[in-house]
């Protein structure tokens, strides 16, 4: 063993401990903070393999961006903080045998087919910089690259559109007349209703007892 | 380097992300497990970009785009588990049951608790 084998191989205990941790722990916020754990390590690995820019790359979006906003989520479905026993589903045990049956075939094929593979790695120092990775990106993948950014784009717009509840739905109401936001009479549809009660809420158990008493009045 | 360590260790982080996907109950802990197997396979495409060095760095180019991908995928499926938690207080996975068929036992059914509406009572 060199001793770049000896450091991915701590760093990928590490990466692995953790996304056990990630998948195992009872409280969700530390699962979210494991999971920083977990790429990290994994950052490291990148830069051990000469691929730089794409470690910094995975430390500026995966740590910065997407765990940050994994525990916006975990924050605004106002998940319990702290301990709670529910998080694992009924099916556990099945996934358990299937994890360890995919990690079983996996494993016995990577191994029995790179067991001898060797990398000199001292010859591939400098090929993941920012200088290399750039210039192959904007010459040969500039294509798939603007395709991508189209597809960065639609996904905001979707999640914009998603997640503000002042959109009404499409189809049922074409005919919007400006002003009837005092009291919506005629409730047109659950999307309607529901939105006209969220609009006065002051706090997540007045929603909730708004909206089972217009259910009730439904009845 | 040996190529089988990084391999190896990119396998056992895949498996850890299905044993997630399948066990967790939680969406958002669903979302982490599919970050965690897309870091897998990243790990597998950088080090198979170390092992050919083609000129075209295709293997570290895919990398980058699959980090962009896992972006708008966890910024879209944070979007779509919070409007279900709108609609329906919870984002357990097992209690969502308005599209299973057959009759699934009735106290993890939340549409059984609900109107057509998907509003609890």
């Amino acid at each position: 063993m060199t001793a770049a084998d000896v450091v991915i191989v701590l760093l990928g205990v590490v990466a692995v401990g953790a996304g056990v941790l990630v998948v195992g722990t009872r409280q969700l916020v530390h699962a979210a903070l494991w999971l920083v754990v977990s790429f990290g390590a994994l950052a490291g690995s990148y830069v051990v393999l000469a691929a730089e820019f794409v470690a910094w790359v995975q430390v500026l979006i995966y740590v910065g961006a997407v765990v940050v906003l994994l525990l916006f989520g975990i924050m605004l479905t106002r998940a319990p903080i702290g301990r709670s026993d529910d998080l694992d589903s009924g099916n556990r045990v099945v996934a358990l045998v299937v994890a360890a049956a995919t990690a079983g075939v996996l494993v016995t094929t990577l191994v029995r087919g790179f067991r001898s593979a060797y990398v000199p790695i001292k010859d591939r120092v400098g090929s993941g910089s920012s200088h290399t990775l750039g210039a192959s990106l904007f010459q040969t993948w500039v294509l798939p690259f603007e395709a991508l950014s189209v597809l960065l784009l639609a996904a905001l717009i979707g999640a914009i559109v998603l997640s503000r509840t002042d959109i009404r739905g499409a189809g049922p109401e074409p005919d919007e007349e400006p002003e009837p936001r005092r009291r919506p009479a005629a409730p047109r549809g659950p999307v309607a209703r529901r939105i006209g009660a969220a609009k006065r809420r002051t706090g997540p158990d007045e929603e909730d007892t708004i909206v089972l008493s217009r259910v009730d009045e439904e009845i | 380097m040996h190529l089988v360590y990084p391999v190896v260790i990119a396998a056992l982080l895949f498996s850890v992300g299905v044993y997630g996907v399948l066990a967790r109950r939680n969406a958002i802990l669903v979302l982490m497990s599919v970050e965690l197997m897309l870091n897998a396979v990243n790990l597998n495409l950088v080090v198979f970009d170390m092992k050919w060095a083609d000129r075209l760095h295709g293997g570290q180019v895919l990398t980058l785009f699959v980090i962009v991908l896992a972006a708008a995928e966890v910024g879209i499926g944070l979007a779509l588990v919070l409007l279900i938690y709108r609609n329906r207080r919870t984002v357990d996975v097992d209690r969502l049951r308005t599209l299973a068929e057959g009759d699934p036992d009735p106290d993890a059914d939340v549409g059984a608790m609900t109107d057509d509406e998907g509003v609890r009572r």
